[in-house]
């Protein structure tokens, strides 16, 4: 059986740097940090006093009150990102054939806000279950993809996969697969993460994963800088709508970019820590190269997972060394974690959609605040740092890595014949 | 109207964003005011929150309409 052809047909996102796909994509290529001191709760006796949050969040902009309060923000800012991913697509207008869509979302945590709510109302409580009947569907992950398909009737496979910080990145690899093998025409995808609470930023504190640089919030997340100090939260959603290609090209529809491959790998080796020879992600960009069934040396563009740990930034590297061999000179890598933060669930959905933009318009968006060179890093890389650089981008490839030692990558195409 | 009716109605209006015309006393809950068995359970939990009482399922399977609810918690209110 021959795999059919997958394309991109819309894009949305609701981000630190902008909440709509295009004001996503100017922050971007202008080098504009996300982070800023925490507005969603008191973190005056946390460790980390700031995050990159979704600014201007107002949910009542977006949803009737009635029908906002019973979603957690990670099924809200999902259904924003499928909303503009949708109506960029089109795919509400007639003649699709809604059986054949289905939703497969990513988050890696899920409704964690409605969790910590209701367990704090017992807690202060008399020990009487005073239980909210709207709290376990406003937690549970698959709220997100159950969500999306009721207000638009996709009745196609539907389901949310997790895999921390790979998860949609997972989504996309699904939903391409699911569209492959002609078990739908269309998926809507992407991930949302919504973690900037008491619990997630004690939790990731905890983990000593995250930056403490509370003196200068924007200039935190620094990627392949010599004195990175952690990763910097984010939250937000992005979505993408992927479509066979036969079937997009009959409606007309814009097609922005080629799925040509995805791969899957583990660490198998700690529960958080990176494997320090990056053998999981060596293997994972193998895996996805073989099946996009290109030569490294046609990949112009690594968007990184480059969290700024000062373990995995390297990892990442060195795999990129070991799999581009002397091509790895050539290309441009970045981490747009630098300005976005950390989206964690929805940090593959936001960088699979920053590398589509990078193709659109031949600009590398940069890893911003660059200040020390890492001397453990190969100078001769172009990192793109601090700077958006013009380049043509014909092949972009997006890497994610998650807690648990999950890897997934995957690489987008300029169309053609 | 009683201080119970008028919390009883705000209650309402607040969970199932509906108008304060809409809420009447023969309004149902389901059928008029739009809200599903979830909404329902919720608004349960708000009165028995609000006026301090624990309404046992069997006797919220009865409260259906807001002149069901306000005669309840009248009765029961403490």
């Amino acid at each position: 059986m021959s795999l059919r052809r997958v394309v991109v047909t819309g894009l949305g996102a609701i981000t630190p740097l902008g909440n709509t796909a295009p004001t996503y994509w100017e922050g971007l290529q202008a080098g504009v940090s996300g982070a800023a001191p925490i507005t969603r709760f008191d973190a005056s006796k946390f460790k980390t006093r700031f995050a990159c949050e979704v600014k201007n969040y107002n949910p009542d902009t977006y949803f009737p009150t009635k029908e906002g309060r019973k979603m957690d923000i990670f099924t809200q800012f999902a259904l924003i990102a499928a909303d503009e991913a949708i109506k960029d697509a089109r795919l509400d207008e007639e003649g699709v054939d809604k059986d054949r869509v289905g939703v497969i979302w990513g988050s890696g945590i899920g409704g964690l806000t409605s969790l910590q709510a209701e367990c704090i109302a017992f807690a202060n409580g008399d020990g009487t279950p005073r239980f909210n009947p709207f709290f376990i569907p406003k937690m549970i992950a698959d709220s997100a993809s159950g969500n999306i398909s009721i207000r638009h009737k996709f009745r196609g496979p539907n389901f949310v996969t997790t895999s921390a910080c790979a998860s949609s990145s997972d989504s996309i690899i699904s939903a391409f697969n699911y569209i492959r093998l002609n078990m739908a025409d269309v998926v809507v995808t992407g991930g949302s993460e919504a973690a900037i609470t008491e619990s997630g930023v004690g939790g990731f504190n905890a983990l000593k994963a995250m930056s403490e640089r509370n003196d200068a919030p924007e200039l935190a997340s620094r990627p392949y800088d010599k004195e990175r100090d952690g990763f910097v939260l984010g939250e937000g959603a992005a979505s993408l709508i992927l479509e066979e290609y036969e079937h997009a090209k009959a409606r007309g529809a814009k097609i922005y970019a080629e799925l040509i491959g995805g791969g899957m790998s583990a660490d198998a080796y700690h529960i958080t820590a990176p494997d320090p020879e990056g053998n999981g992600v060596v293997l994972v960009m193998q895996n996805a190269l073989r099946d996009a069934g290109i030569s490294p040396a046609e990949v112009d563009y690594i968007n990184t997972h480059g969290t700024s740990t000062p373990l995995g930034d390297g990892a990442e590297v060195k795999a990129i060394q070991k799999v581009f061999g002397e091509d790895a000179y050539n290309l441009n890598i970045s981490s747009t974690k630098s300005m976005t933060g950390h989206l964690l669930g929805g940090a593959g959905a936001i960088e699979a959609v920053a590398c589509i933009m990078a193709m659109q318009h031949n600009i590398v968006p940069p890893t911003i605040n660059h200040f020390t060179d890492d001397p453990e890093l190969d100078p001769k890389l172009n990192f793109t740092f601090n700077k958006a650089q013009a380049r043509e981008v014909n092949v972009a490839m997006s890497n994610t890595f998650g807690f648990g030692g999950h890897n997934t990558s995957v690489i987008f195409r300029k169309l053609r014949d | 109207m009683s201080e119970i009716a008028e919390k009883v109605k705000a209650i309402i209006i607040d969970k199932l964003g509906v108008e304060a015309s809409e809420v009447t006393p023969e309004a149902s809950f389901t059928n008029d005011l739009g809200a599903d068995s979830l909404d329902t359970v919720e608004l349960i939990m708000e009165f028995e929150k609000e006026f301090n009482v624990s309404i046992p399922d069997d006797q919220a399977e009865n409260i259906g309409t807001v002149g069901q609810a306000i005669s309840y918690l009248e009765e029961h209110a403490k």
